[in-house]
């Protein structure tokens, strides 16, 4: 990355905090920078508000304290998330949830075509998208029926033809198999967006990202040292002297 | 796995726009619903078993559907002879079969037939999405059109929930017997759906909201048109036209 470019701030989070009703706050006084051309990971364990910091980032939950703003703006109404949310595509956790359309050409249309779009700029964007993603024979497919890893690319697609500028990638390897999780770490390597990935897998996490911040106690925290250390591994053909990345 | 066996094939029927199908079934089921003339009625039977025939569907699948509807049907042959009133067909016993009730039940089981058989060969031999693409360009209200795709969409998801809560009820030595226990298992059973299921809705929505929506659906689909839809749609009239003129003739 260029050093000389002054940071340009996609997503600024400022002391945010937010609670489910009744309980203990989840995120207490978080603050937290993306700059465009950043790709950041968080790691966290279960229930550290991981999922609901990407639901209040695009406004699916009222914030009850502290400040968001995406791309500059300032998001004080449902009419600025609105607009955020075209920004900042969130791809879900389960892909049962973003899949809702009977065919997969009707679902990666659905975004651009609530953009305004006309017909044919919908169906042109989504072809590009999917034919990016290596997916072009999918368009007539039934949503339902596709497998798991074939759901989560899908479902990605749909994110990737509105064009966001960031994206917000919640546990993406949930489910996938080593072949669909390669492919997606290429896209993502490919891709020309900010991003920020919620997951578990320190390995994914250090080919995809170039920060990883964790959350603890409702903060995030950074934690940019590397450190070096040896693990006890195992895989097919290990007996063959081999190196790893 | 719920399935739609019938979507799959290639017949004239099959290639015929799906909104005509479906405007001919709607009109066609109206007026057999209204016909009382058994005459009129045999030859809606007919007419029905003829589209199913053109529609080349197996045979026994389609007998499997209609033997669940007579299973209702049977019902009424149950009630119906032995409580209506009128001319006595004749007596057995304690049992005195009414002639107005025997007829009222044929009456039924050859409109419930040939309506049944009319929406298998026409309606069910599309896809449920093409179905509901149709529904929405026959400007039926978004809202009925959206919720008709949802559920469908869903009630996959919603099978296989039940199915993972099923496998786990199951391997943890589960059987159904007639306990409290048992009543007991089945009540948290639906009642986890119901809590995964609405759920799901909302994670769902929230999903269709990041994506720009506002209340307003758009659709991708059209339909072409060809001369054999209008040839499909005459025909149709021409029937339901025969059998009005048949229940007038036999009325009279």
């Amino acid at each position: 990355m260029d050093n000389t470019t002054p940071p340009d701030p996609v997503i600024e989070l400022d002391h945010i905090r937010y609670a489910y009703p009744g309980e203990d706050p989840v995120l207490r006084d978080l603050s937290f920078t993306l700059n465009r051309g950043e790709r950041t990971g968080l790691l966290a364990p279960n229930g550290s508000g991981k999922t609901t910091l990407f639901h209040v980032i695009v406004g699916l939950l009222p914030i009850s304290g502290g400040t968001i703003r995406i791309l500059g703006r300032n998001m004080e109404s449902e009419k600025d998330f609105v607009w955020a949310r075209k920004k900042a595509g969130l791809l879900f956790q389960d892909a049962d949830d973003q899949l809702f359309s009977p065919t997969v050409i009707d679902d990666v249309a659905f975004g651009p075509l609530n953009m305004g779009k006309t017909r044919e700029e919908a169906l042109s964007v989504s072809r590009r998208v999917l034919s990016f993603l290596g997916l072009s024979e999918f368009e007539n497919r039934i949503t339902f029926k596709l497998s798991g890893g074939e759901k989560k690319l899908v479902s990605l697609a749909t994110i990737l033809s509105m064009e966001p500028e960031v994206l917000l990638l919640d546990e993406p390897l949930n489910g996938l198999d080593q072949a669909t999780r390669t492919r997606l770490t290429g896209v993502l390597e490919s891709i020309d967006a900010s991003y920020i990935i919620i997951s578990h897998d320190i390995d994914f996490l250090l080919d995809c990202t170039d920060t990883i911040y964790c959350l603890r106690d409702g903060k995030t925290e950074k934690d940019t040292t590397v450190h070096v250390h040896s693990h006890d591994h195992a895989h097919m053909m290990g007996h063959i002297p081999h190196q790893h990345k | 796995m719920l399935s739609e066996p019938f979507s799959i094939g290639n017949s004239v029927i099959h290639r015929i726009d799906p909104r005509h199908r479906i405007l001919a079934a709607f009109l066609y089921s109206v007026v057999v619903a209204v016909l009382y003339q058994l005459q009129a009625l045999a030859l809606a039977t007919a007419f029905s078993g003829l589209l199913v025939k053109t529609a080349g569907l197996d045979g026994k699948a389609v007998f499997r559907r209609l033997a669940l509807v007579n299973g209702f049907v049977a019902l009424f042959w149950l009630i119906l002879p032995f409580t209506a009133k009128g001319d006595i067909l004749f007596e057995a016993g304690p049992l005195t079969v009414y002639e107005a009730g025997v007829l009222m039940a044929l009456q039924i089981t050859l409109k419930s037939n040939a309506i049944i058989m009319a929406f298998i060969s026409l309606v069910s031999t599309m896809s449920f999405s093409t179905l509901g693409y149709a529904l929405r360009s026959l400007k039926l209200p978004h809202k009925l059109v959206f919720l008709f795709i949802l559920t469908y969409r869903y009630i996959f998801v919603i099978e296989q929930e039940y199915r993972k809560i099923w496998r786990s009820v199951k391997v943890r030595g589960f059987s159904p017997a007639t306990s409290i226990h048992c009543y007991k298992t089945y009540a948290y059973m639906i009642g986890m759906i119901f809590v995964r299921a609405a759920a799901r809705a909302d994670r769902v929505y929230r999903a269709m909201l990041c994506r720009g929506f506002n209340g307003r659906f758009h659709s991708l689909s059209d339909f072409p048109a060809s001369g054999k839809n209008g040839l499909f749609l005459f025909i149709a009239i021409v029937c339901t036209v025969l059998l009005v003129s048949t229940e007038w003739y036999f009325h009279g």
